[in-house]
């Protein structure tokens, strides 16, 4: 089985991040893997999106132009791509920062609004796991627990705060109910 | 080892240091900035010199100067910064003097764009400088690939005492896939009796030249040089071959787009179109032996580039004409999608049923 | 039984120059190969000269030579020094070379304190292309680019190369010397054997400019030429240490 992923929004948002958690998570479990960044000339405040795919055979292409999965965390990236979707897939879009809601029938639709979550929680910057979280309820892609392990073994263990955060941002997303 | 996820880009400069390089000369630009970076991090902790030079051109003639003291270097860079290397490319050339030179390309003419692009061929392949010369060129596709190729640059480059370059892409220096480094670190390099190290006042001078003023002389050392070239025109060359035996239609195709040429094939496959791809590794030596044998069964070629067409003539060359060979391709950082790509193949498909 | 009183130094090569009748490279040359010889570091120098006259100077030292792209001696010299610090390396460069195509590279390499020993021939003129302007031309000068004379609005002024790199953290050493009387002469050598000695002491970037004459090019008698350098290159390029420091890296040690 082969998923790709297209993960979107602005520079500053943890999105190439956020790839590079499930990229990561594949190949620790000893499937195939790719992650490409469109990049641009702007470190921060720009457009920034990441292809990412996981499959359990080889992987030709690294660009992912019909996404199984769109993370979509503004209305410029949601514009520009929720019409890509595959039908059957699913879309993760940050209802704090998209009114919007997509009129297809052939996908599936999740909406947290992430960003709002996560300064009510006082985890700024932690909308990408959070979205992490209710992605991995979602999918079952990886086990809850082994993912959340893999994402904070990335980070160094004196920044003992980071990892608590993340692991909190992760289980307020997995945990999340729409109404 | 376990495997990493790395950039392209980051596992170049990993590489490297595995291979025994510890100098690097390089100056920003994007999409490879990422290996001055990496390299400026790890070279200090192992003895080794990341320097940020004042221009390409100084940096390639620090190569130069390396090279001749006879230790492992590299430098890289971008498409306009590779042009202005081009001098010291082909002093280094003509002093026998290798090295790796990393082109992580992207669009142009001019300052271009930032995006990936394979628009350096011609330069790459043809004419990286001034005067009669070849470098050794690698095409990898993938981060495993590019790790790989390294390695073999270097080696190659030491071998046969010429400049490498990897020929890559915006695509394959941003992004991330597992990569595994083979074996331990390298430590016993070649010996190099011709560097300049200091004639400890043992042997005769060893001299760093490039420049013959009696014809007869400078046309000798460009003998030499190509029948050097002719044996890594017999030994070096690679390329790999998927799903070519029974193909009716090859794609002939490297780097990022072999890749997206891979899915393109496979989708045919499922319909029944019998296509398969031969995906040179080396750009130069170039797999004609390969395409020659290839044109003996398939009925048509389909060239796939991030550019206008520049391998065409060397597809063409190989197979002698005996097929028709069509182009498809984008440019100024647009890739294609396999979709586009399968379009060609059923076109194709459609005129040799 | 003779005694030899004067004879070649070891590390100048038993060939004829190429150089014209009355040039000064040969003088200095010889300077550069007495100073290697009396250091005792003939085994561990790698000189480099780059595209001008002095091209073929890797017929006429003994030690390793490289043949440098024209101006990227300096960056060529920084490759080889990073990487073998224990050799010796010096550069052997025209005016031309230095101060206009290479300039980025004499700057840079001398802002980074790199610890090599340039040796600079400012004669006023590009010699091996057949008497051109050179960026250290005197206004004035006729040459077969500036026929009516350098002048300041059209081909700009000569560049200073000494006060300009003396300006720069990173240069412990620079001097400007001759080589017009015995007497300059003694004090060139003297200059260029500081200048390797800075090398050997990890002082940083040392240069020592030379006033040179090009009969040829300039159209006069090696002797004439002598007095034309004194007359007119010494007023626009006086002589003397613009820049003598300890060590550039002391912050570093």
């Amino acid at each position: 089985m082969t998923t790709k992923i297209l993960i979107a929004g602005f520079g500053g948002q943890g999105v190439l991040f956020a790839g590079k958690q499930i990229a990561k998570m594949g190949m620790d479990a000893g499937m195939k893997v790719s992650w490409l960044p469109s990049y641009g000339p702007e470190m921060r405040g720009g457009t920034a999106n990441c292809s990412v795919i996981v499959s359990d055979e080889e992987i030709g292409s690294p660009i992912v132009n019909t996404p199984d999965i769109l993370f979509s965390f503004n209305i410029q990236s949601f514009d520009k791509f929720e019409k890509s979707i595959k039908a059957g897939g699913i879309l993760f879009a940050d209802s704090s920062l998209i009114s919007k809601k997509s009129t297809r029938a052939d996908i599936k639709c999740v909406y947290v609004p992430a960003t709002e979550l996560a300064s009510e929680n006082e985890l700024t910057g932690g909308a990408n796991v959070i979205m992490l979280g209710k992605f991995i309820k979602e999918t079952g892609l990886f086990a809850k627990d082994e993912f959340i392990e893999h994402m904070v073994s990335s980070i160094p263990s004196n920044k003992a705060k980071l990892i608590e955060n993340n692991k909190k941002a992760f289980s307020i997303g997995y945990n999340y109910e729409e109404n | 080892m376990a495997k990493v996820l790395m950039k392209g880009n980051e596992a170049i400069a990993e590489a490297a240091i595995r291979s025994g390089c510890r100098h690097y000369f390089g100056y920003p630009i994007t999409p490879q900035t990422e290996i001055a970076e990496y390299m400026a991090k790890r070279m200090p902790k192992i003895g080794g010199l990341c320097l940020q030079a004042e221009s390409e051109i100084a940096a390639i003639n620090m190569v130069l100067g390396a090279s001749s003291a006879g230790v492992r270097v590299m430098t890289s860079s971008s498409s306009p910064g590779i042009s202005l290397k081009s001098e010291g490319i082909s002093y280094m050339v003509g002093s026998d003097l290798p090295c790796l030179i990393l082109n992580v390309q992207r669009g142009g003419p001019g300052l271009g764009g930032i995006q990936p692009a394979q628009s350096d061929y011609y330069q790459a392949t043809k004419a990286n400088g001034h005067g009669d010369l070849h470098l050794i060129v690698l095409a990898p596709n993938s981060i495993q690939e590019a790790a790989d190729c390294t390695s073999l640059a270097f080696d190659l480059g030491d071998k046969y005492r010429v400049p490498v370059m990897i020929l890559a892409d915006g695509a394959l220096g941003q992004m991330m896939e597992p990569v595994e480094f083979s074996g331990n670190e390298k430590t016993e390099l070649p010996e190099k009796p011709w560097a300049t190290t200091g004639t400890g006042m043992k042997r005769k001078k060893n001299i760093i030249n490039s420049l013959y003023m009696q014809p007869d002389e400078l046309e000798s050392s460009i003998n030499e040089r190509f029948k050097r070239y002719d044996v890594i025109e017999k030994n070096e060359v690679r390329y790999e071959s998927y799903l070519a035996e029974d193909a009716d239609i090859i794609l002939v195709c490297y780097g990022i787009t072999s890749r997206i040429c891979k899915t393109a094939v496979g989708m045919a496959r499922k319909e029944g179109i019998k296509a398969g791809i031969i995906r040179p590794i080396t750009l130069w030596p170039y797999p004609k032996e390969a395409l020659a044998k290839a044109a003996e069964t398939a009925s048509e070629f389909l060239v796939v580039e991030l550019n206008k067409g520049q391998m065409t003539s060397d597809v063409k060359l190989a197979i002698e004409c005996s097929r028709p060979v069509s182009f498809y391709g984008r440019t100024g950082g647009v890739m294609p999608t396999p979709e586009e790509i399968l379009e060609q193949i059923r076109m194709i498909g459609g005129r040799i049923k | 039984m003779s005694k030899t009183v004067f004879d070649r130094p070891h590390s100048l090569s038993p060939v004829p120059f190429h150089y014209c009748p009355g040039c000064t490279h040969g003088i200095v040359h010889r300077l550069v190969a007495e100073v290697i010889d009396e250091l005792g570091i003939e085994g561990r120098t790698v000189g480099i000269a780059p595209v001008g006259c002095s091209v073929f100077a890797y017929n006429y030292f003994e030690c390793d030579m490289i043949e440098a792209p024209h101006g990227r001696a300096p960056a060529v010299a920084t490759g080889v020094k990073r990487s073998r610090p224990e050799n010796v390396v010096f550069t052997y460069q025209g005016d031309g070379d230095l101060a206009a195509i290479g300039t980025a590279e004499t700057v840079h390499s001398a802002t980074r304190g790199e610890n090599i020993t340039i040796i600079f021939i400012n004669n006023a003129i590009y010699g091996m292309t057949g008497g051109q302007m050179a960026p250290t031309t005197i206004l004035g000068q006729v040459t077969t680019t500036t026929p009516y004379g350098r002048q300041a609005a059209v081909q700009g002024c000569p560049v200073h190369v000494c006060e300009m790199l003396s300006t720069l953290d990173g240069t412990a050493y620079a001097e400007r010397v001759s080589v017009d009387t015995p007497k300059n002469i003694i004090a060139a050598k003297k200059a260029i054997k500081k200048a390797f000695t800075n090398q050997i002491e990890k002082k940083g970037f040392s240069i020592v400019e030379v006033l040179s004459t090009c009969p040829t090019n300039w159209g006069l008698s090696p002797a004439d030429a002598l007095e034309w350098l004194r007359k007119n290159m010494m007023p626009v390029y006086p002589l003397g240490v613009y820049k003598d420091v300890d060590n550039v890296h002391k912050e570093e040690n």
